[in-house]
């Protein structure tokens, strides 16, 4: 039965973190959908480790390697570019000359 | 071979690289926390970086990694192309740069499935539940991965924007492309180990992909974007689950999750059922809409100077920018911008009327806008703006069309009909600069342009703007 309670606490897992990705998420300001959601676009770039688990084991052919090095690759583009670019967005919010007192946090203050 | 050092054998056990697991994934859920606020987004963005950093050690730190030589190679090329990708794009371009990460995303997710079908030989030795999963990542994994390249090209302009389709035949074909790739998933499932069927499976999953979003006109463009964003986060957390990878899991689920959000929340804005736009309703509609529409227009359109448009906001009291996607495509921010600063010097009140889907993403006027300095405050929202229409003497609309259309609240028969629009019309007078009269991106007419307190000014957004600024300064 280690299998079945393997399956039932990563199935809790799951439904945990769609919670607490609905909770999180519906409270961002419309200003921020954009870099929000090429944020949450990078994140997905996770699926960069399951390229790197599979690459390690024995037994991939010489076929199986081009799949996961290309795997292993388009996971790289969709992290480093997705947190770069979502970066680069939000330097633009940063910089504000003060535009109301909320907003000036990010700054340190003189 | 000998047992490995105290140390090293610390830093593989499980537990340890559990632990760094839970620490990438908390700080995800903080990164994403961060990301809801403007003062702390910059900070959340590079906390769940360090996140991903943590995830990537702790998998590489694993006892059966190896191969190293090709982990190095592939995260070479990956970065090789992503950090430039990044780095120049354009804030305009954002959009499509945006659906390229995220096709590549769900590229990774159907490659790895696709390797794990070859190298357990269909999934032999495996519980049927972590093929089940993995044959789900394929299907959304690869549907994302295309629908997100069309995507890119239609927002590149290298695909047509316009609604392509089969008519009414579509929605069968989709149908039938899903069920296909539906049928050959549960075939391998329930015990067929030939790859014939898992590469059919991709190639129904790829077609549906393309078939789903060819239909979908560019004005939609946003909403499906943010649905295959969520896809792919879905398809990685499948992933996980057949990986047994609690990260992967997590921060898979949580992009699912807000993804769903975020699509919903853009529907919403544009008045559009996510059915409908998945179905490609709208594009045939609005064609015909717009067809039996365009001949009913009795009034005439009275174009205007850089000179006139110059006169009528310098002496104006209050103006209000409604920026739409026009001034993303002229790179016109900057010209805005200056636009505005010299009507302040003349004590002329301005402001920015943001709606929430106006360019091609929530936020993207925002953004563009940003870039330019444009204070925070000077930007208002949709229902905030509407209530100072009434007292604004020149509404400057640049580059947006369907988002002011008043067709929206007074024409049922609209295909945009209910969608919520910036009221402009209720100031005392409208400039619109626009390149033509050609209708938007939803290819409907636009009755503000026809009516008697509007003028139009031809002419690109960026050249028009300067233009007006230089008429200014002979005032």
């Amino acid at each position: 039965m280690i299998l079945a309670s393997t399956l039932t606490t990563n199935l809790a897992i799951l439904v945990l973190a769609g919670f607490i990705g609905f909770v999180v998420i519906s409270k961002v300001p419309n200003t921020l959908h954009t870099p929000l959601m090429s944020g949450t676009n990078a994140i997905h770039g996770i699926v960069l480790l399951g390229g790197l688990l599979i690459v390690g084991l024995s037994g991939n052919s010489a076929f199986n390697k081009v799949i996961l090095v290309i795997a292993i690759a388009f996971g790289t583009i969709n992290v480093v570019g997705g947190f770069l670019v979502t970066d680069r967005m939000l330097e633009m919010f940063k910089s504000k000359p003060k535009a109301g007192g909320d907003k000036a946090g990010e700054e340190k203050k003189p | 071979m000998s047992a490995p050092p105290l140390a090293t054998s610390f830093l593989q056990s499980s537990s340890f690289l559990d632990v760094l697991y839970i620490i990438a994934f908390g700080l995800f859920i903080q990164g994403l926390r961060g990301l809801s606020g403007p003062t702390t987004a910059v900070r959340g963005n590079r906390i769940a970086a360090v996140g991903m950093a943590i995830a990537v050690i702790a998998t590489l730190l694993n006892r059966n990694e190896g191969n190293w030589g090709l982990i190095v190679l592939g995260i070479a090329l990956g970065t090789a192309v992503g950090v430039p990708a990044a780095r120049q794009v354009k804030m305009t371009a954002m959009p499509q740069m945006v659906a390229l990460f995220n096709g590549v995303g769900g590229g990774a997710v159907f490659l790895i499935s696709w390797s794990e079908f070859r190298l357990t030989h269909g999934y032999q030795g495996t519980a049927t539940y972590i093929a089940i999963f993995s044959l789900f990542a394929a299907i959304v994994g690869s549907v994302s991965f295309w629908g997100s390249n069309i995507a890119f090209g239609k927002l590149q302009e290298i695909i047509p924007g316009r609604p392509i389709s089969l008519g009414s035949a579509q929605q069968i074909v989709n149908l039938l492309l899903l069920i296909l790739a539906l049928a050959a998933g549960v075939d391998i499932a329930a015990g067929a180990h030939s790859e014939g069927i898992f590469i059919g499976m991709l190639i129904c999953a790829a077609l549906l992909g393309n078939a789903v979003v060819f239909p979908i006109g560019g004005a939609d463009m946003p909403v499906v974007i943010s649905m295959l964003n969520a896809f792919t986060g879905l398809s990685a957390a499948a992933t996980g689950i057949a990986l047994n990878n609690p990260a992967l899991i997590v921060a898979g689920m949580i992009v699912g999750a807000s993804g769903t959000i975020l699509t919903n929340l853009m529907a919403t804005a544009m008045n559009r059922s996510i059915p409908a736009i998945v179905a490609g309703g709208f594009g045939g509609g609005g064609a015909v809409e717009g067809a039996s529409g365009a001949g009913e227009h009795a009034g005439t359109v009275r174009s205007t100077s850089a000179a006139d448009a110059a006169i009528q906001l310098a002496y104006a009291n209050r103006v209000m920018i409604v920026p739409g996607y026009g001034m993303a495509v002229a790179q016109a921010q900057h010209a805005v911008r200056e636009l505005t600063k010299e009507l302040e010097k003349r004590g002329v009140e301005v402001g920015f009327a943001i709606h929430p889907v106006a360019g091609r993403m929530p936020g993207h006027m925002n953004v563009l806008l940003a870039e330019a300095d444009v204070p925070y405050d000077q930007l208002e929202e949709m229902d905030e703006a509407n209530q100072e229409f009434g007292r604004t003497d020149v509404s400057l609309v640049i580059g947006a069309n369907d988002v002011t259309n008043p067709a929206a609240k007074n024409t049922p028969s609209s295909p945009i009909y209910g969608m919520p629009i910036l009221e402009v019309s209720n100031s005392h007078s409208v400039i619109v600069i626009k390149r033509s009269m050609n209708p938007g991106f939803a290819g409907i007419e636009n009755e503000l342009y026809y009516e008697p307190e509007t003028t139009m000014l031809f002419g690109d957004a960026k050249a028009a703007v300067s233009e007006i600024t230089a008429e200014l300064a002979h005032i």
